[in-house]
């Protein structure tokens, strides 16, 4: 390491609190400065475009300060990241557009099948602390195909694990650049094919210059103005409309008030339907049980998994000081992670009850027609084809059958819904922003890393020095990042779709592979081949025959948890292949067992 | 290896394994079960919550992250007493 650069991370690292404590104060100033100008008279564009490009500019400034030309820092952080940074970071890795734009929206719609994800993006953290984590940081890998590839030796499986990993995490990011093309469209008022390559511009300065270490110490960052960006506008809300100073513990009444209201009104499905838009038709929470029950713990399993096999993660951990550090980290990441997934309950059920309940001031169903139609939000989100409110039964009356919304601008209007002041509504488009920029810059990483790591250095030319693996790594990066911008101009899947095909991808593929591993000395280079090409290569079948209507889903498994196919698979075939096959030899069963002991030195070196 | 070294990490691993065995049979009463029978568990109520609704939105939630705590500081106290402590 440079002295320059030695000593620039070095009186970082010893500041961390205070660097980071500043930064949130210096956010809060601007988000009141804000406030002020509003109050002056600025338009709500003028304070959203600043928003954005106030974030991302102190984004863009810790990648610059980051940039290094270590591997062991572009690669793993120089595994300096302590637990409660590493925990932030992880959360803002993991919550991506989707959990903090169209989570509140999903469970608004859903109901009880849809909170199958919010137990299963946050269960899922259980099975990364006690089956992986911990082991994978003691093996000291860069990449998760590096421990595949290590643990069972040969080029076809690291080669396997590459593949999986780039099916997984390319079908993420493009969902992820797709936010946050929406979201800087919306914002900056540019077209939704510039938004796109806005964003990317804006994710690609975060990661380039320092890899792993820049997109570490952007990621806190984001994880700050994301996780202020959802809590400031439910508490602002809930105290506005008189729900309590912290909701989340007393909106219990508020659910069961919204299913009388719900057996009062009835759920009746829209008249005429409207393109873009949906009306309410699922009961807040009613499970059936039975096959209704099969649905839920599906989709939670899948989701699970997935969660403890995707690499974008799983990298993240390898990044702490030590192995308890990483435990401890998870410990914090979940953490962290459950502060915006039990507020998002909270924040669709009281909007849900905003709108619904005829005793309060911002109902809007058994309101008057011409009343609604010109209520201020009404009219500007009709005006994008983002919300629909018909007289279609010619009553003069708004029927719950006549309101019609698009799920995901339930977080984005609610502010708007409960009267508060357009600062807020740029303050959530930053942390949209955020949510998204974040996601993207670790998947991108990763699928950049396992190639340049495993498939380039690895595999194609072992001998390539420092200098030619970080330029490659780079170019890369840029090369996935256009390609992922380029589809996601397409618009070729929804969000939510693209978000489960990666867990079920990343767990039919490499979960038993992994955990394996670890777990079971036995498993062997034939064993996890067959693991991967089985298991991925049955869920990815089962997807393109249900998803194309080729074929009936099985007992209700849909192709949103289509790896409740492949992982069986998957294990099967690699514990019947396994058992068939010789085992291992005695110094990989000894490498097992160093895996397990949590002290000493890692397998692989510090840098490899 | 010595003998010594050799036996604490045998011993080492099979707390590790039943700490983790444990961990997993809570994890999954809260994962699957509980949600499983959320339509039985709403006859009850807590904090205002139907009780199956609770578990859904928050009560296992706040498990999983307390069961994370849990293990840790056992973890540790596993590691502490026998780790091979290179």
């Amino acid at each position: 390491m440079s002295v320059e650069e030695s000593d620039r991370s070095r009186s970082f690292l010893d500041n961390l609190g205070k660097v980071y404590g500043v930064y949130t104060l210096g956010f809060l100033g601007f988000f009141i400065l804000m406030a002020i100008l509003e109050q002056l008279g600025a338009g709500a564009r003028t304070i959203g475009i600043l928003f954005l490009l106030f974030t991302i500019v102190i984004y863009a400034g810790i990648g610059w300060l980051s940039r290094t030309s270590q591997v062991d820092a572009y690669y793993v952080a120089g595994r300096q990241v302590p637990a409660l940074y590493n925990g932030m970071a992880t959360a803002a890795d993991w919550m991506s557009g989707a959990s903090f734009v169209a989570l509140a929206g999903g469970i608004y719609f859903g109901g009880y099948p849809y909170l199958g994800f919010v137990i299963g993006w946050t269960g899922g953290y259980v099975l990364v602390n006690s089956l992986m984590a911990p082991y994978l940081r003691k093996f000291g890998c860069y990449t998760v195909p590096d421990f595949i590839g290590t643990r069972y030796g040969g080029n076809l499986a690291r080669f396997l694990a590459v593949l999986v990993l780039v099916v997984a995490s390319f079908t993420y990011v493009t969902a992820q650049i797709n936010a946050t093309g929406t979201i800087a469209s919306r914002a900056l008022g540019i077209p939704f094919g510039v938004g796109v390559w806005f964003g990317l511009l804006g994710i690609l300065l975060c990661s380039m210059l320092g890899g792993m270490r820049g997109v570490t110490w952007t990621q806190v960052a984001q994880y700050i103005v994301l996780i202020i960006a959802y809590l400031v506008p439910v508490i602002w809300m809930s105290n506005v409309q008189g729900f309590g100073v912290i909701p989340h513990f007393s909106y219990g009444d508020a659910a069961q008030r919204i299913a009388e209201l719900e057996a009062q009104i009835g759920l009746q499905p829209a008249a005429e339907a409207v393109a873009g838009v949906r009306v309410l038709t699922t009961p807040h929470f009613d499970p059936q049980g039975g096959l209704d029950s099969w649905k839920f713990v599906t989709l939670a399993f899948a989701m699970m998994t997935g969660t403890a096999s995707l690499p974008h993660i799983l990298m993240r951990y390898f990044t702490t000081p030590s192995v308890r550090a990483a435990r401890k980290s998870v410990g914090f990441s979940l953490f962290f992670i459950f502060l915006l997934y039990f507020t998002a309950p909270a924040l669709a059920t009281l909007t849900k009850l905003q709108l619904l309940d005829p005793t309060l001031p911002t109902a809007v169903v058994g309101q008057a027609f011409d009343t609604v139609a010109n209520l201020e939000w009404v009219k500007n989100w009709s005006a994008v084809g983002m919300l629909a409110v018909q007289d279609q039964n010619g009553d003069g009356i708004v029927q719950l059958n006549e309101f019609f919304m698009r799920p995901d601008i339930v977080v984005l209007a609610t502010p708007e819904i409960a009267g508060l002041p357009y600062v807020i509504s740029g303050l959530v488009a930053a942390g949209g922003m955020a949510a998204a920029m974040s996601t993207a810059d670790g998947l991108l990483l990763a699928i950049a890393n396992a190639l340049s790591h495993d498939l380039y250095y690895k595999i194609i030319d072992p001998k390539a020095d420092t200098r030619i693996r970080l330029i490659v790594a780079r170019v890369l990066l840029i090369v996935i990042g256009a390609a992922g911008a380029l589809v996601a101009s397409m618009k070729l899947t929804g969000i939510l779709g693209a978000v489960a095909w990666a867990f079920c991808f990343a767990g039919s593929g490499l979960f038993f592979p992994l955990v394996l591993g670890i777990w079971w000395k036995r498993a062997n280079r034939a064993g996890a081949i067959a693991g991967m090409i089985f298991g991925f290569g049955s869920g990815s079948w089962y997807l393109y025959m249900v998803y194309n209507g080729l074929m009936e889903p099985w007992l209700g498994v849909d192709h949103l948890r289509f790896s409740v196919i492949g992982m069986p698979v998957s294990l099967i075939a690699m514990v019947v292949v396994s058992l068939m096959t010789a085992e291992p030899d005695e110094e990989m069963q000894a490498m097992v067992d160093e895996v397990r002991d949590p002290t000493g030195p890692t397998i692989l070196g510090q840098e490899h | 290896m010595t003998e010594d070294k050799h036996e604490k990490r045998r011993i080492h691993w099979e707390k590790t394994r039943t700490t983790t065995f444990i961990v997993l049979v809570i994890w999954f009463v809260f994962a699957f079960i509980l949600p499983w029978f959320a339509k039985d568990l709403n006859a009850m109520s807590f904090l205002g919550f139907e009780l199956g609704y609770y578990f859904v939105v928050q009560g296992s939630l706040i498990v999983f992250v307390l069961l994370i705590l849990f293990q840790n500081l056992r973890q540790d106290a596993i590691d502490d007493e026998y780790g091979s402590g290179n």
